[in-house]
């Protein structure tokens, strides 16, 4: 029968400049207009249409508006829940931040291929995810030193701590507080990354085994495929998780900055 | 043993980790949901902090995932 071909499941993660535009260059980095930031474009304006659509301000709201105001509660409950009163002032930038990143890993798990599209999830390059939690983190040490000045070192020495223990504890305090942006970069990165690679190398398997004999094919090829549906599901719900944790951890750590514990 | 070998029987054990963080996260969800069943009241409002055990436990197994990405891809 047909040999069986070698899986690549990194493959679809490759950023490819599209319209011809791999050429365009500013300083000498190359500013090609990529499938990543063709997704990135096109989760801004689901997000535009979505918001704008829900922005009627009827007493009675109908579904969109229902819908909008769902999400900016959800927001809105998840910040006074972790800073308090003081949390409102973030609901622009959690919003904006939580809602992208839901579009991103969701919109990576459309079935574009049966159109013979590759969706993209631009979430699952590090340098994306980097970029948001940079983001995230600058905002904490901003709003940190504005508000607390120097005090704000106070947050690695918690409060009663012997005489003896305040300098180790201050450095092992500052560590864990540095690995901070990492680690919420790296966990969306990776989480999405691992979902999209199982998804593919199943794939594989479904493809491969029909390839190899119709009782191959119908044994593996029909048992992975159940499991790729089954993934998919998982990975819809990692999605929002993944949003949903990358947003709260946003609002934890800026309870840090705004409340010092 | 040659190199290509060694990185990927690496690889191979890395994803033991993943596994062991399987229980991890297990761990967590089933100390929230015995907690839930006895005060289901409280149970609600406890929700961040499931969250945002699993985002923890689930961090540390996906690092055991890198470990074996960049053995396989990058090393």
């Amino acid at each position: 029968m047909a040999e069986s071909g070698k899986i690549d499941p990194m493959h679809q993660f490759a950023i490819e400049p599209l319209f011809g535009t791999d050429h365009l260059s500013i300083g000498g980095f190359n500013i090609a207009f990529t499938n990543s930031a063709l997704y990135m474009v096109l989760a801004a304006v689901v997000l535009w249409v979505f918001v704008i659509g829900g922005m009627k301000r009827e007493l009675v709201p109908g579904r969109w508006q229902m819908a909008v105001e769902y999400m900016t509660g959800f927001i809105k409950n998840l910040l006074i829940a972790n800073i308090g009163d003081k949390g409102r002032k973030y609901i622009p930038y959690v919003f904006s931040l939580f809602m992208f990143i839901l579009l991103a890993n969701l919109l990576g798990l459309l079935p574009l291929g049966l159109v013979g599209l590759h969706p993209f999830t631009f979430t699952s390059h590090f340098t994306a995810t980097g970029v948001l939690a940079i983001m995230s983190f600058s905002i904490v040490l901003i709003v940190g030193f504005a508000k607390h000045g120097f005090h704000f070192f106070s947050l690695f020495v918690p409060h009663g701590t012997p005489a003896l223990m305040v300098v180790p504890l201050f450095f092992i305090e500052l560590v864990s507080f540095m690995v901070r942006p990492f680690s919420l970069g790296l966990r969306l990165f990776v989480a999405m990354t691992a979902g999209h690679v199982l998804l593919k190398v199943l794939a594989g398997f479904v493809i491969n085994s029909a390839n190899a004999s119709p009782a191959l094919g119908l044994t593996v090829g029909t048992a992975s495929f159940v499991l790729m549906i089954g993934i998919s599901a998982l990975e819809m719900l990692v999605a929002v998780i993944q949003a949903y944790v990358f947003a709260l951890l946003t609002s934890v750590y800026l309870n840090d900055a705004e409340n010092l514990h | 043993m040659d190199a290509e070998a060694a990185k990927l029987l690496g690889a191979g054990l890395a994803a033991i980790g993943a596994g062991i963080a399987a229980l991890g996260v297990g761990n967590v969800f089933s100390a929230f949901l015995e907690g839930a069943l006895r005060n289901p009241g409280a149970a609600d409002g406890q929700q961040g902090r499931l969250f945002i055990g699993f985002a923890a436990a689930e961090l540390l197994g996906l690092l055991a995932f890198v470990i074996a990405m960049i053995l396989v891809f990058v090393a």
